[in-house]
């Protein structure tokens, strides 16, 4: 679905005068493969190149070095621009400065309308979308009377609305409390399964992360770990030193076993924390 | 500080007017400001003001709801008839030392209250039923010939309706940068002049900051959603003209004859 291979992504930084004063390099040797399908989770702290990253799929960014390519296409290839951003949709982190319409319905039918799809199909496309995300009661109302997770459901419909095979969240749930948190969350665990779109997920929230396929771990523009979240989850003290937490669960298993119970580590639940623990009921009388 | 004003905003009901495709409300309001020129007999205002008053029936926005939104004209309105009253030359009526009042003074100070009071309530009646998104359809749709003449008409409808959509998010970011500021002793009440400008630049940097963020967040967006332009758009809500809107147009149109036959006509009765 996506193959990254070896990216570097370098910012031109300008002084005053708008002449280049040196680069930042965001991305630095990156190379990845995500197969069609999977619910992916990208983490790593504050600037370590994970939007970068994600504009790179979706075509807003091109690569200083390396090749991307989402669903076959090169993302070098300017002909192929439109395509890409179609089949690579982009949920941003702040609700209010991605919806364009005045009504839900009209902001789910701007990218259906871009892509010069006739007007009965939009129409489908908006109910079938609004559908998905569980927004189709709110069609006719304004955006700016929704709260922040259903602004972010609506964003997430208009993106489905392009019928994209890829969904690429940057961080779509930093700016909202925890049950719009849960639902948009849900709302995309649900795309990945029922309509088989490929997931990815920047996301600051560890337990976010524990329901991925696969996590990428970033740091500093470079893949410092990948694997299961239980693999990732495991190595505690790695996660620590790259400023990262573990969901609580986890961490709690992990001072346990230091602590000398017999718990495995890489605890992702509560239910398998407690079933650890029942097993150690003799040590602990 | 924006709440009493009502000119200008949409009222939602169902109504004959709001169901009119908007086009033939901006040809139908612009129709209606030209013919307040075209009158000016006051046989001819009560042909105005009755046409009005029908639409205002049809359109079912409370008339209270409508008056109410003229009160932010009204001083407008007291100036502009003083300016006429005192500044007319001609037969003198009354004396108040070097003011006098003419009668050409006095009838032309009335007309211009009433043509000021016909044209406000008639353009109010417009964005009254018609939702800003209809307007900026409807003012692409009707600007689209200037398109040959290389004006890039779907931009500036774009421009328009994306205003459209910041306005109420920007209003209420500039009452929370104003709580911040007012919180780290910042004082926006202040009579002076001086101060109250100084008071105003801790408020406006912070807005345009974040309203240049805004714009460069919301042209990502629309371009990672295939946003480009224009060409080969297709419309999730087009305008069609129905038979009722060619009906409005010829009754605009009779309406419209109607006011031209009275300026022209030298009938003897009319003042
Ligand atoms: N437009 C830009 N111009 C110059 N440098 C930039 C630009 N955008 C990002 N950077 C730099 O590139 C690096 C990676 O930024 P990026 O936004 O990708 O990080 P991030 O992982 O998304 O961080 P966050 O968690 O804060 O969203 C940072 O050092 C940042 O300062
Ligand atoms: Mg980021």
């Amino acid at each position: 679905m996506i193959k990254i291979s070896k990216l570097i992504h370098d910012y031109i930084q300008r002084d005053e005068e708008g002449n280049p004063a040196g680069t930042v390099r965001a991305i630095d040797d990156v190379s990845l493969n995500v197969e069609p399908g999977q619910f992916i989770a990208i983490l790593g702290h504050n600037g370590s190149g994970k939007s970068t990253l994600a504009k790179h799929i979706n075509a807003l960014l091109f690569p200083t070095e390396g090749t991307v390519w989402v669903n076959g296409m090169d993302t070098k290839d300017q002909s192929l621009l439109w395509d890409i951003r179609q089949t690579a949709g982009m949920v941003f982190q702040n609700p209010d400065n991605q919806i364009i319409g005045q009504v839900v319905e009209e902001d789910v039918g701007f990218g259906p309308e871009n892509m010069g799809v006739p007007t009965e199909k939009i129409w489908e496309r908006v109910e079938e979308s609004l559908k998905a995300v569980g927004m189709l009661e709110y069609r006719k109302k304004s955006p700016n009377r929704l709260s922040g997770g259903q602004k972010q459901r609506v964003s997430i419909a208009g993106v489905i609305a392009m019928h994209p095979k890829c969904i690429v969240m940057d961080e779509p749930t930093a700016m909202l409390d925890p049950s719009g948190r849960a639902d948009v969350i849900s709302a995309a665990r649900s795309l990945n399964i029922e309509e088989n779109i490929t997931i990815i997920l920047i996301t600051h929230f560890m337990e976010e992360a524990i329901q991925a396929d696969h996590v990428f771990v970033m740091d500093n523009g470079k893949i410092a770990m990948q694997g299961s979240p239980r693999e990732v989850f495991s190595r505690v003290e790695e996660m620590q030193a790259l400023n990262l937490d573990v969901p609580q669960v986890t961490l709690l298993g992990h001072i346990l076993r230091k602590e000398g119970l017999d718990i495995p580590e890489g605890i992702l639940t509560k239910e398998e924390l407690a079933e650890a623990l029942a097993g150690n009921k003799e040590s602990l009388l | 500080m924006f709440k009493d004003i009502t000119i200008g905003q949409y009222y939602q009901t169902e109504s004959l007017l709001h169901s009119l495709d908007p086009r033939v409300k901006i040809v139908g309001t612009l129709a209606y400001i030209i013919s307040l020129f075209v009158v000016d007999s006051f046989a001819g205002y009560l042909v105005c003001a009755l046409f009005l008053i029908v639409m205002i029936r049809l359109s079912n926005v409370p008339v209270g709801y409508i008056v109410r939104g003229m009160r932010a004209i009204l001083i407008l309105l007291l100036i502009t008839m003083a300016f006429n009253l005192f500044l007319t030359p001609g037969e003198t009526l009354v004396k108040f030392g070097f003011l006098k009042i003419t009668k050409q003074g006095l009838a032309f100070a009335v007309k211009m209250a009433i043509r000021l009071s016909l044209l406000v309530i008639g353009s109010s009646l417009m964005t009254l039923t018609t939702t800003p998104n209809q307007l900026t359809d409807a003012i692409e749709s009707l600007l689209n010939p200037l398109k040959r003449l290389r004006v890039p008409v779907h931009e500036i409808a774009m421009m328009m309706s994306i205003a459209l959509r910041f306005i109420p998010i920007l209003m209420e970011e500039t009452d929370k940068i104003m709580k911040a500021q007012i919180a780290r002793g910042a004082d926006f009440e202040s009579k002076n002049l001086i101060k109250k400008i100084q008071s105003l630049v801790p408020l406006l940097v912070p807005l345009f900051i974040s309203a240049f963020r805004r714009a460069n967040d919301l042209a990502m967006a629309m371009e990672a959603r295939c946003y480009r332009g224009g060409a080969g758009r297709t419309k999730m809500k087009p305008l069609v003209y129905q038979g009722r809107d060619q009906g409005a147009y010829f009754i605009l149109l009779a309406y419209f004859c109607i006011c031209v036959a009275l300026r022209l006509l030298p009938l003897p009765f009319l003042v």
